[in-house]
């Protein structure tokens, strides 16, 4: 899950590092309000998930609260890559002298949580990687002592911090991966890190990504999803138990097991067709499970057939295909359905779908090609 | 003809009064594999499974009453890193861990405590591994297989039985199946395996399904070129998958900058001369072509 930056900055200043406080605002007047609190020149930021806030107009410098409100209005609103901005941060702004980029990500070849560092500061990481590989440190921290006071100094040096902010960068350094390791994430990046003209050491953007697994035994932070970003039939999935992701296809998809849903997408598309989703109803799927993947599926008015393929092991196929009928009874659109069943109790499930009609299909290769021709003939 | 576990295996059940372990127990049992402990604490002294397999408190009580030299596991997520801890601690040589959704950061360190004490670890969120005809430690269905001499290994679950079952309706028969399972930190990976199967006398070709993310794939591309002999096949999902999206499997995510995509997988298999299926229903002709019978 991917917090933002002000949620990010709230996890990283309960750890120490040093940063500067900002402001939520949902609206203009709140803007200006914030400015007028801040005092002295501010900048405005949408606060989005995806990328590129910067170059789309989503973060703009404001001399005066006045200013703040006219930028908070320009920027409300604003369709960055698909989200609408809705929130904003308004944070001090800060005469930049140099920008650093401080990363710490989980890194399965390394199996261990690896230190990324910077002196080309405000860029994307990824994009220095190309450009510069040489100006990267990648250091892999120990996996059961953690990071040391050595490795501390020698990110320091390598990023040639003046000897007088050593200490305020000691502090950064060690809040990042107590703030990594505090709150279970994959990634914590402070891009950039940066040396302000009158001689402080700052946090001017972060972005924390968590990991998934372990956000059951952290509610405070499961608390700080923003639904806004979410698609609406991702968040019902995720409330079903369900593993749902949107695409542009129409060809829906509802599978058992990540690999063979991922699969299924591949041969929808081999046989000529675009999958509409990519969805796992995960292992020991009952009738509920299925109506609830119906629904989502369907949701979708691009949907113009849909594919379903179950490998029965923990899942019964009979059950899944009880809840197929079941789910196809209580649905309002009805779209074509191509309905693959095999392994545990696939035998059972036979005259369950025989009965409703549906057409079936014994090979994966065949269900894909089936659906296809299914949803041509739904579109002509 | 096996790697890993065969016949021999004295298997202990860690989580065996549960709903998913007994249900698995039992269809272990059935396959045939001697199941000798469960491990339920707070229940030792009582008998699972009709009376058929002993319980017991802790994994050392187990170890040391009946001789498991492997253990699997069906404990929930928050328990699974103590769990695989304990069978380590007990001197299990080799553990097999069915639970998804272990924490990254657990793992992390379970990975090296299991390490440095030479545990092997086979998971965690993996279906476990099925010798042929002998021992089937984990949820694979028994009924896919068909005893043979193509080894099998994948990151995936039900992608693997679709692969087996395409298999076996071929005709073509299996040694070993392993699911090393889909998470960014797993105790076996693709190239531990493979080496494995490339000296086991009883494999004669081999099957890798991987799955887009990671570097894991390529970096079993260069240990293939180097080191394997045997014929090999490959299946590679996720094609279609969008960039930066965690396609359920915590590992299966392509990073926006190229990298751990199937089609850059594709291509270092094809260059370590491993033909690549565009469908999993290919992959037995594949193997044929490559003169396995």
């Amino acid at each position: 899950m991917k917090l933002q930056e002000y949620r990010s900055k709230e996890i990283l200043a309960r750890h120490g590092v040093p940063l500067l406080d900002g402001v939520v605002a949902t609206s203009p007047a709140e803007a200006r309000a914030a400015a007028e609190e801040i005092g002295g020149p501010v900048v405005v930021k949408a606060q989005v998930l995806v990328g590129g806030r910067g170059k789309a107009g989503g973060v703009k410098l404001a001399a005066t609260p006045d200013e703040a409100e006219a930028r908070a209005g320009e920027i409300l609103g604003l369709d960055i890559k698909g989200t609408t901005v809705k929130t904003l941060l308004v944070a001090p702004a800060a005469d930049i002298a140099h920008e650093y980029y401080l990363g710490l990500i989980l890194d399965r070849a390394a199996r261990a949580i690896t230190v990324i560092a910077s002196a080309e500061g405000g860029v994307e990481i990824e994009e220095t990687a190309k450009t510069n590989p040489d100006a990267i440190l990648r250091l892999p921290l120990h996996p059961l002592i953690g990071l040391q006071e050595f490795e501390v100094r020698r990110i320091g040096f390598f990023l040639g911090i003046p000897a007088e902010l050593r200490k305020d960068f000691g502090r950064a350094m060690h809040g990042l991966y107590d703030a990594f390791v505090g709150s279970d994430a994959d990634l914590a990046e402070i891009n950039p890190l940066v040396v302000t003209t009158d001689g402080r050491l700052l946090a001017l953007d972060a972005k924390i990504v968590l990991d998934d697994s372990a956000l059951a035994r952290h509610p405070d932070l499961e608390a700080m999803r923003d639904l806004n970003e979410e698609e609406p039939s991702e968040i019902a999935a995720r409330e079903a138990g369900i593993s749902f992701i949107k695409l542009d296809g129409d060809i829906g998809c509802m599978v058992n097991g990540a690999g063979l849903a991922m699969t299924t997408m591949d041969l929808v598309k081999l046989a000529g067709g675009e999958p509409a989703n990519f969805l796992d109803i995960g292992g020991g799927a009952k009738a509920d499970k299925v109506t609830a993947a119906f629904r989502i599926i369907l949701d979708d008015p691009n949907v113009k057939a849909i594919l379903i393929n179950i490998f029965g092991g923990i899942t019964r196929g009979d059950e899944v295909a009880r809840g197929i009928v079941e789910a196809r009874a209580n649905v309002q659109r009805d779209v074509p359905m191509v309905v693959r069943i095999v392994g545990t109790n696939s035998e059972e499930a036979k005259p369950i779908l025989a009965e409703a009609n549906l057409i079936t299909a014994d090979s994966l290769d065949d269900a894909a090609a089936k659906a296809v021709a299914a949803a041509k003939g739904a579109a002509a | 003809m096996s790697i890993l576990v065969n016949r021999d295996t004295r298997l202990l059940v860690q989580g065996i009064t549960g709903r998913e372990g007994a249900f698995h127990s039992e269809a272990m049992l059935a396959y045939g594999t001697n199941i000798v402990a469960g491990v339920t604490p707070g229940k030792g002294g009582q008998a699972a499974l009709d009376g058929r397999v002993p319980v017991f408190d802790t994994v050392a009580d187990a170890v040391e009453q009946t001789g498991a030299n492997a253990s699997v596991i069906f404990v929930p997520a928050a328990f699974a890193p103590d769990a695989m801890l304990e069978a380590s601690a007990a001197n299990v040589p080799l553990v097999v861990c069915i639970t998804e959704g272990v924490p990254a950061l657990d793992m992390l360190r379970v990975y090296h405590v299991l390490k440095q004490k030479g545990t092997r670890l086979i998971g965690p969120n993996c279906p476990g591994l099925t010798t042929v005809g002998e021992a089937k430690v984990g949820i694979i269905p028994g009924d896919i297989h068909r005893p043979g001499s193509v080894g099998l290994v994948s990151r995936s679950g039900t992608l693997t039985y679709e692969v087996v079952q395409a298999m076996t309706d071929a005709g073509m028969g299996q040694s070993t199946c392993v699911g090393i399972g889909g998470d960014p930190i797993v105790g076996t990976t693709f190239i531990d395996v493979l080496d494995l199967f490339n000296q086991d006398p009883e494999t004669e070709a081999i099957v890798m399904i991987g799955e887009i993310g990671g570097e894991e794939e390529e970096k079993a591309a260069a240990f293939i070129a180097r080191e394997v002999r045997k014929p090999m096949a490959a299946f590679i999902a996720g094609r279609t998958a969008p960039p930066g999206r965690r396609m359920g499997h915590a590992g299966a995510i392509i990073s926006t900058t190229g990298g751990g995509t199937a089609e850059s997988k594709r291509v270092a298999l094809e260059k370590a001369g491993v033909r690549v299926a565009d469908s999993p229903s290919h992959i037995p002709q594949l193997l044929r072509d490559a003169g396995v019978r």
